[in-house]
């Protein structure tokens, strides 16, 4: 996974729920939301800055654990993730899970 | 930082020498290892109870010949995460057979210890303030054990020999 | 199979109980999360890509029909209606909620199962053969030292906080299945020259970023000083290895860096202080674990029956069948059969809840109450007549779990990777699909024969990658997903680790690539030579050659 220290471009912060371990992104007025397309971006270090506040204070009230930020584009009303891990976690395993099917067997 | 010794808070009786600095001219101190290793004799006929201290990658075999002469031996866990106290607390009380105080400072949280309990500990600098009840409720949160220590508890294999008429 | 007694069940209960509590301060902020983060670990609970995964052991392979009848309502009750088998031979749970965790661990609680130590820095579910107890070549089944060792390992108030985890492994088999040398530490049951049974210890086997093949340091242990000498090695590591660096901090590094010889006699010099103390093991003790592993009663079976001998003469299907997923077993009349997790187009070693059910009343019906898992990510039914194979089959391939590959190109093994988990670097499971879905001709892939392909996401190689066949690594390059593969990988007794052979090829050119080594070794072999004793016999040379030719 690549981490650059120098992040230019967009950025959005995700966490997970600690209650149910969801996977959120910090939305704008300091809510959370499961859709990636809901999140707050930040276009400048100060911005992100700002972001990563409202989190750590989330996770230090005990709603989320592990915020980060992560690298985003920006196109009309959806936020896309730059990297393959982070839109899996936004859209889920790119595996289908099976169905149980009914077992009619003694 | 509190003492938890016997199941509540005490006041500790002992001065902490960090390094060089000169010894009180009566009371009872801990001195760090290297302290030990340098002034030992002068230690020793200084008449005034005397504890040592070891960083977790001391060599707890070096204390054998004058465990005898200590009545605090004081262990570290720089982090709750390295585990290396833990054997060298089992290393003084069964294999060199130490009776006097065994103490845990540095990381030491309410989760580690019955652990360090059941490897010979039988005083903690705690971490953090929490109710003593907290602590107590910690030791007790087992009653079945599997591996033999110097702690007194019977092990499950025990039991289940003395239940079987064995032995 | 071992069953609890009142001592195993309340510590259970009161584990359960410990870590209901903590669960309760977490969510109360009374502990933060880095305090929380080696207690839920500890129980075997992670915070994945998705969600939480409870990873569930399974000692030694081995559950009841009740026990994968209530892992079926783990995974209905509090999961998304299935479970994934790993390369450990425990099962992992990719969508639990931390706050209903505690429940689930008290209902696994209620048939002797949990998530103890299946994570962290601790010893590990000490695994063993597949086929302990039942195939023809064992000496003696590895899993009642197991058991003993599982028991002598849980919660070690000693051992709770190593540099990194353990894990350990036993075969009762000249023939190893469980992959001892690729271990902390490894045991291999033989006899010495007056005919007693005891442990061969190979100590700092392991595979991720630092493939090591173990190190034997002691030929042969006595039973009865099994534990002290474990005792011992432990503590030597516990000291000794590393604290500064965590890719630095497995005992196969210890070992590496002291040498086989200063780690022989650091072990061998501390274990004399400890070797006629409590941990001695006495002969009664042995003979009560030995108990709940004895085989069951068998009644006679035919080796073969007229509706046997027709369908096997008759259907190529089921020949197949008999051919791939079914064993030899020690007893006349029976056979081990291999369920395949690993059917055209899925998801390796996933099984849904109605399928456990169902295995679990198979169980019942034709397996004594058995069922097995392996590191391959399989599942087995150890005690089956054979009288019974041609009706079992024909209930297994309704289930979807009769393809007939077993060790084929199509019973891959393959770690979550990217779809799952938070370390990888690569998707696993797309690869191992489109890998089957390229390989579906079942009978080219009897052609091929025995050909083990391993996958894992990352380095830290959950999927085995360094001791497949044919190994497949995940990459991150550039951003993009990558595979590099080597060759020549064996877990067996006979281990190495696989070699790469070029740079990494990008996603879409995986499949092709895995045909290519395919065809190459088909183009080279010998009559009857498996894939692994061509490439020993021809090296790399012509693979690389095929796969970078220049177009």
């Amino acid at each position: 996974m690549i981490k650059s220290k120098n992040l230019i471009g967009a950025q959005a912060v995700t966490a997970n729920r600690l209650g149910d371990g969801a996977v959120v992104f910090l939305a704008e007025n300091g809510r959370w939301s499961p859709d990636v397309n809901a999140s707050a971006v930040a276009q400048d270090a100060a911005t992100a800055a700002a972001l990563m506040a409202i989190a750590n204070k989330a996770a230090a009230d005990q709603f989320v654990v592990g915020p980060y930020l992560f690298e985003v584009s920006v196109e009309g009303d959806a936020v896309r993730p730059l990297s393959v891990r982070e839109a899996i976690r936004a859209a889920g395993p790119s595996v289908e899970e099976r169905e149980p099917v009914s077992a009619s067997l003694g | 930082m509190p003492l938890l010794k016997n199941g509540a808070v005490v006041s500790d009786p002992w001065q902490r020498i960090v390094k060089d600095e000169a010894l009180p001219a009566a009371g009872p101190v801990i001195v760090p290892f290297a302290r030990w290793q340098a002034e030992r004799d002068a230690l020793i006929g200084r008449n005034a109870p005397l504890g040592v201290r070891l960083t977790n990658s001391d060599a707890v075999g070096a204390l054998a010949p004058d465990l005898d002469r200590l009545e605090v031996v004081v262990l570290e866990f720089p982090k709750f995460s390295d585990g290396r106290a833990y054997s060298q607390a089992r290393l003084l009380r069964e294999r060199y057979g130490y009776r006097g105080e065994l103490r845990a400072t540095g990381h030491v949280l309410r989760d580690q210890l019955l652990f360090m309990q059941r490897c010979g500990f039988d005083s903690f600098e705690l971490m953090n303030d929490q109710p003593t009840q907290a602590w107590v409720a910690a030791i007790n949160e087992f009653t079945v054990f599997y591996q033999p220590t110097a702690d007194g508890r019977a092990t499950a294999l025990q039991h289940r020999r003395a239940t079987a008429g064995a032995i | 199979m071992y069953v609890y007694d009142n001592y195993d069940q309340a510590f259970l209960e009161q584990r359960v109980a410990q870590f209901r509590d903590q669960v309760r301060r977490r969510l109360a902020g009374e502990i933060s999360e880095d305090e929380f983060k080696p207690l839920r670990l500890t129980n075997g609970l992670y915070l994945q890509l998705h969600a939480y995964m409870l990873r569930v052991a399974i000692p030694y392979g081995t559950l009841s029909s009740a026990q994968v009848r209530q892992l079926g309502h783990i995974a209905r009750r509090y999961d998304k209606g299935f479970g994934h088998f790993t390369t450990r031979q425990n099962i992992q749970y990719h969508w639990m909620k931390l706050e209903e965790v505690p429940d689930a661990l008290a209902d696994l609680a209620k048939v002797q199962m949990h998530g103890l130590q299946t994570s962290g820095n601790c010893i590990r579910n000490v695994t063993a053969d597949h086929w302990a107890g039942v195939a023809a070549d064992e000496i003696e089944d590895p899993r009642v030292y197991c058991e003993i060792v599982r028991q002598w390992s849980t919660l070690h108030p000693e051992f709770s906080f190593l540099p990194r985890k353990f894990k350990i492994a036993i075969t009762g088999s000249p023939n190893d299945r469980a992959a001892v040398r690729v271990h902390d530490i490894g045991l291999r049951m033989h006899r010495n020259a007056a005919g007693e049974v005891g442990f061969e210890v190979m100590v700092g086997g392991g595979l991720g970023r630092t493939p090591i093949i173990a190190k034997t340091i002691r030929e042969f242990l006595p039973k009865q000083h099994l534990l002290s000498y474990l005792e011992a090695v432990l503590r030597i590591y516990n000291q000794l290895g590393r604290r500064d660096n965590i890719y630095k901090a497995r005992v196969k590094i210890l070992v590496h860096e002291l040498g086989a010889a200063k780690m022989t006699e650091l072990v061998e010099a501390e274990w004399q202080s400890i070797k006629d103390g409590p941990l001695a093991l006495p002969a009664d003790e042995i003979a009560r674990i030995e108990a709940h592993f004895k085989p069951p009663a068998y009644p006679d079976s035919p080796v073969f029956t007229p509706e046997f001998d027709a369908l096997r003469l008759g259907d190529k299907e089921f020949g197949r069948w008999l051919k791939a997923n079914v064993a030899p077993h020690k007893q006349p009349g029976y056979a081990i059969v291999t369920l395949s997790l690993k059917p055209e187009g899925g998801v390796p070693g996933d099984m849904t809840a109605d399928q456990m059910d169902a295995v679990a009343a198979l169980a019942d019906r034709y397996s004594f109450g058995e069922v097995r898992v392996t590191h391959t990510q399989n599942l087995v039914l150890p005690h089956v007549r054979r009288a019974d194979l041609p009706t079992l089959w024909r209930k297994l391939t309704e289930l979807g779990v009769a393809t007939p590959n077993i060790n084929q190109v199509t019973d891959i093994i393959a770690c979550p990777g990217l779809d799952y988990c938070a370390l990888a670097n690569a998707r696993s499971i797309p690869v191992a699909q489109r890998i089957t879905q390229r390989f579906n001709d079942l009978v080219r892939v009897h052609e091929i024969g025995e050909l083990k392909i391993k996958i894992s996401g990352c380095i830290n190689a959950c999927g085995h990658h360094h001791v497949g066949h044919i190994g497949i690594l995940g990459v991150d390059k550039g951003g993009e997903e990558f595979y590099q593969i080597t060759l020549g990988g064996s877990e067996d007794q006979n281990a190495s680790l696989g070699a790469i052979v070029g740079p990494a090829v990008p996603s879409e050119a995986i499949v092709d690539a895995v045909q290519t080594v395919v065809e190459t070794y088909l183009s080279l072999r010998r009559p009857e030579e498996r894939f692994l004793d061509t490439y020993r016999r021809v090296g790399m040379a012509p693979f690389k050659e095929r796969l970078y030719a220049p177009a």
